[in-house]
């Protein structure tokens, strides 16, 4: 099969998956409202924090602009194995498993819907940091640069939730994982710098958390410009996650393709 | 009514796992993670970090498994199962009876577990007795309060499309109290709205409760009765409305 025909294949399911996800009121309007509705009550209710000596930013709502762009890839996920639960349950998948699509098309244009809801979140989120608080501090640059982390994050977990949906087969069972995508975010450095953490276990689970450097890497942006180890560390962790949940994806679809 | 109610939960995952992982999580996410805010200058809460933050998951727990028992009562009109119901049943006000009685016995059930955990992560209870008896009824009362406040909405759009309408209030309640500082610490526009919040009064006395050290227990209480009898009202309506088209 040509490089052409397969950018082909990726170009139809990529518009059909992005159409249907942005025809989905139910699946933007929460992962933007939701994670922006969080920052403004953490922002305001956990400012007294920043009093902690030590602590990075007079600004609280510095600090938190990082959460939203996880959280909404959270969301990501849940949206991403929703909807390749919804197609295995109504049988599109079986259909497509007997044309002659190739597997990487076939999840490559699943995931451009997930990507192009990351990049309306990652714009939000931007432009609300700029709106209401004291802007980028690595500037503009700075702001794509947290755009391009927080899409490969958005497909990280994307195809986690895809890898679910693969294995599983049901939409409930992505409902169900969930929470641990959420328990991830929670046991992070998502509140407060892990070297201000004074609960031992907690901090420990929060160092060998991939979620940490996500989030320290947008973070580093926002309030201290440019940190080469923060970013390359977050894009790892990333980018990684990413091809690990990829692999696992490709793996799961190829079963069940064979099974269909 | 509630023991069906009971058995459904205890017996799909779905349904369990969140009302017992999210609670949780917020507990072990604050407690653990934020334990360093009782060094900020002005916090002043003697049992430590981890029971300031128990008063929060404690109330969260009790008004979520309320609004979750809501998802229940509009998962079954949209089964079908609420419709017969109410055409079998002769006092059909037994139907919210039952549905309250299995919240409480989700809320008591996370609320066990969540304790449990918070006693090994080194939960401080100053208070006695009774102190003990007056933050659990409050509980009890904001517990009620929340499975009324969704019966009343799931009886009235009988889908589970209205999951928000029962849950966003609820979360805006909690989260615009003092949840992670004392309110003298808060700022800003939470600050503004933890000052008129009811819940805000129900945890600053929930904390006194923990603490050892009542404070503001009479208006906490009016406030709780008050917004459990409200809900009663609102509960009664969308029961009427849901007898119009059963």
């Amino acid at each position: 099969m040509s490089r052409s025909s397969l950018l082909v294949q990726v170009g139809m399911l990529a518009r059909r998956s992005v159409v249907r996800t942005l025809r989905q009121p139910a699946m933007v309007v929460p992962s933007l409202v939701f994670p922006l509705l969080l920052l403004a009550i953490n922002s305001s209710g956990l400012e007294s924090v920043t009093r902690l000596p030590g602590f990075p930013t007079d600004s609280y709502f510095q600090f938190a602009l990082a959460i939203p762009f996880v959280q909404g890839a959270l969301f990501s996920a849940n949206s991403a194995g929703t909807n390749v639960a919804n197609d295995i349950e109504s049988g599109f998948l079986n259909r497509l498993s007997l044309t002659p699509l190739r597997r990487v098309a076939l999840l490559m244009g699943q995931l451009a819907g997930i990507l192009a809801l990351g990049l309306i979140q990652a714009l939000t989120f931007v432009a609300v940091g700029i709106a209401f608080g004291e802007g980028i501090q690595a500037g503009v640059p700075g702001a794509l640069v947290i755009v391009a982390l927080s899409l490969v994050i958005s497909l990280a977990f994307g195809c986690i939730g895809a890898f679910v949906a693969l294995r599983s087969g049901s939409g409930e069972a992505v409902q169900g994982v969930f929470p641990l995508f959420f328990a991830a975010l929670f046991l992070s450095s998502m509140a407060i710098p892990r070297d201000l953490i004074e609960v031992h276990w907690f901090q420990t689970v929060a160092d060998w958390n991939p979620v940490s450097y996500m989030l320290e890497g947008i973070r580093s942006l926002v309030i201290e410009g440019w940190n080469g180890e923060a970013l390359a560390l977050g894009f790892a962790c990333a980018g990684g996650l990413a091809l690990i949940a990829l692999a696992g994806a490709s793996s799961a679809l190829r079963t069940r393709m064979v099974r269909a | 009514m509630a023991w069906r109610n009971i058995h459904k939960w205890l017996t799909n995952p779905a349904m369990l796992l969140p009302s017992l992982l999210f609670p949780l999580f917020f507990f072990t996410a604050f407690a653990g993670g934020l334990s360093r805010v009782d060094s900020v200058p002005g916090f002043d809460f003697d049992p430590g970090y981890t029971t300031f933050i128990y008063a929060f998951v404690l109330l969260q727990a009790s008004t979520f498994g309320g609004i979750f028992t809501g998802f229940s009562i509009a998962l079954d009109f949209e089964s079908g199962f609420a419709r017969r119901l109410m055409l079998g049943a002769t006092r059909r006000g037994g139907i919210v009876a039952g549905y309250w009685l299995a919240a409480l016995m989700r809320a008591a059930a996370t609320i066990a577990v969540i304790t449990a955990v918070a006693v090994v992560a080194g939960l401080n209870v100053n208070g006695n007795g009774i102190d003990l008896v007056g933050l659990y009824t409050l509980a009890v009362l904001m517990n009620a309060f929340a499975v009324l406040f969704a019966t009343g909405v799931a009886m009235r759009l009988r889908t589970m499309q209205a999951g928000p309408a029962m849950q966003t209030p609820a979360f805006l309640l909690l989260f615009l109290a003092p949840v992670w500082v004392p309110y003298d610490l808060l700022t800003g526009w939470v600050r503004a709205a933890a000052s008129v919040n009811p819940a805000t009064l129900v945890l600053e006395a929930g904390r006194g409760f923990l603490a050892g050290d009542p404070t503001k227990v009479l208006p906490a209480f009016v406030v709780a009765a008050a917004l459990a009898g409200l809900t009663v009202l609102w509960a009664r309506g969308g029961l009427r409305s849901a007898e119009r088209v059963a």
